[in-house]
């Protein structure tokens, strides 16, 4: 996400390099933008330096000699434009001059203001893992979640990447294998509070947002066993899939493997156990998606890596999905996570959900599932020890 | 649980397959609250639905100006546009059931959640 958008009228290592430049670029482009009806303002910012009140006006008065015709109108002007001066990264060794001058119009800024509305620090339901409020809508994007969509989340948990969506007016709704956090009841996952209150759930935090009319429905469901009906009605998937970590991965399991104090579901007491193995979990979610999701329409999820072992193979692949994007995210040293966006390009068939039985190229990786054990086992240890003594 | 999440829903009990659809619906509690009209999104549902699951639920819950089916020009059409969105939209059961046609197998419905969680054996291999 870009902090703004600039159309560049010219650039130079010095001022007057800069005016040289200016001088150059075609006067039809810039006089839509300075004819006598138009108002306008200069803008000066500078990265890593502060200039003064005076030195700032010096900067734009010696721009006088580009053919401003219009007004300056420092509240409401129709055009923006900007000069940027680089000063460079250091913040410790400031040069007298700066590296690099630009001056052009403003077009847009990139929506960074989002994220401090939307952060997690101030939203009502949260749980331990609760979507840093940036990365939701980055996979919003991801997801071309636009405005009437529908956006399902299979494993929804307290609903943030809902609220991304809804955001951008999409319809959204989700399911989760856990009655407690789909209901907002139990355990509170902030510091110091004790008790979720009734204003916790995830139609509370659409509300908060004022994205209750997006609002459709959440259900206690197990993603690996999906009770939708045939056919294809999302326009897109966008979820973060447990990773074993922080919480478990689960799903249903039977009445007669019932080792002692297993957690069943509150209300239909159906055991909840602790195996829901990754590499199925990655293929029943592709599937899921290459049948429910409309042509054209995206899944995007983060897939757990353990980063000396991964190759591009590792990224799960279906016929009727096409992989737009893969990008890493490092948790630790030796484990990241990826963002993987894919479209569906084709349609479903049956037989599509049993490619993976017919060619060496579509074996599932079943590293995946060892994910859990590498993350916390010696093998991460011994490797951090290791790099330590090196550097000693 | 509004009426167009229930139109999607099947029941995946093992062996029931396609017939698992629709739930059928019974109701103890029902609450209507109103939802920003919009009509570019209903519009947008409107082929999704599946008309008799709809007017079957709708039935259910002796909702009354239920259209029987899509008409001619609907996207422009404000009144049955209207008509399908408090259908779709604004009806929300809070409490009660769905049940799987095939099996019987009852699907609990609380505080408007529906609960679609079943066992090992219960569910397709």
């Amino acid at each position: 996400m870009e902090r703004s958008i600039f159309e560049l009228w010219g650039h130079g290592k010095s001022p007057e390099e800069l005016y040289r430049s200016l001088k150059k670029f075609p006067v039809e482009k810039m006089v839509p933008f300075l004819h006598a009806d138009s108002t306008y303002k200069i803008k000066i910012h500078t990265f890593n330096k502060t200039l003064t009140q005076e030195e700032k006006v010096k900067r734009i008065d010696a721009l006088e000699f580009l053919p401003f015709e219009g007004k300056v109108n420092l509240k409401e002007p129709q055009h923006i434009f900007s000069i940027l001066e680089d000063y460079g990264l250091d913040p410790n060794c400031i040069p007298e001059n700066p590296h690099n001058i630009y001056f052009g119009r403003w077009i847009a800024d990139g929506q960074r203001e989002l994220i401090e509305s939307y952060s997690v620090k101030k939203r009502h339901f949260i749980g331990n893992t609760s979507m840093d409020a940036g990365l939701s809508f980055i996979m919003a994007n991801h997801g071309k979640v636009k405005e009437n969509d529908i956006v399902f989340d299979p494993f929804v948990g307290t609903g943030g990447l809902l609220i991304a969506s809804a955001h951008f007016g999409a319809y959204v709704c989700g399911t989760d294998i856990d009655y407690n956090t789909v209901h907002g009841l139990g355990k509170a996952s902030r510091k110091n509070q004790k008790w979720r209150g009734p204003d916790e759930n995830i139609r509370a935090n659409l509300r908060q947002y004022g994205l209750e009319k997006y609002y459709l429905d959440v259900l206690v469901s197990d993603a690996s066993k999906p009770s939708w009906r045939k056919g294809a009605y999302f326009d897109a998937i966008i979820t973060d899939p447990p990773y074993g970590i922080r919480e478990s991965t689960r799903r249903t399991g039977s009445q007669k493997e019932m080792p002692k104090g297993i957690e069943k579901c509150p209300e239909s007491h159906v055991p909840v156990s602790l195996n829901y193995h990754l590499s199925d979990m990655f293929f029943d979610l592709l599937n899921f998606a290459a049948e429910t999701l409309v042509l054209g329409g995206r899944l995007v999820y983060w897939l757990p890596v353990y980063t000396p072992e991964y190759t591009e193979e590792m990224v799960p692949w279906h016929p009727c999905l096409e992989l737009i994007s893969n990008c890493e995210q490092k948790l630790s040293s030796h484990t990241s996570r990826r963002l993987i966006t894919m479209e569906k390009v084709k349609k479903f068939e049956n037989q599509d959900q049993y490619s993976h039985l017919l060619s060496d190229r579509f074996l599932q990786y079943q590293g995946h599932n060892s994910f859990r054990e590498k993350y916390f086992s010696g093998v991460t240890k011994r490797i951090a020890k290791e790099e330590k003594s090196t550097q000693e | 649980m509004k009426l167009l999440t229930h139109n999607l829903l099947s029941s995946h009990v093992r062996g029931v397959g396609p017939r698992g659809f629709p739930l059928r619906l019974q109701a103890t509690e029902v609450r209507v609250c109103p939802v920003e009209f919009n009509p570019h999104f209903v519009a947008r549902m409107i082929p999704k639905v599946e008309w008799a699951a709809l007017l079957e639920a709708a039935d259910t819950l002796h909702l009354v100006e239920v259209p029987p089916g899509p008409v001619q020009g609907y996207e422009r059409d404000e009144e049955f546009l209207r008509k399908m969105h408090h259908v779709l939209l604004e009806v929300d059961v809070l409490e009660g059931t769905l049940q799987c046609p095939q099996s019987g197998r009852l699907f609990p419905i609380s505080r408007g959640i529906p609960n679609m969680l079943l066992t090992d054996e219960e569910t397709e291999s």
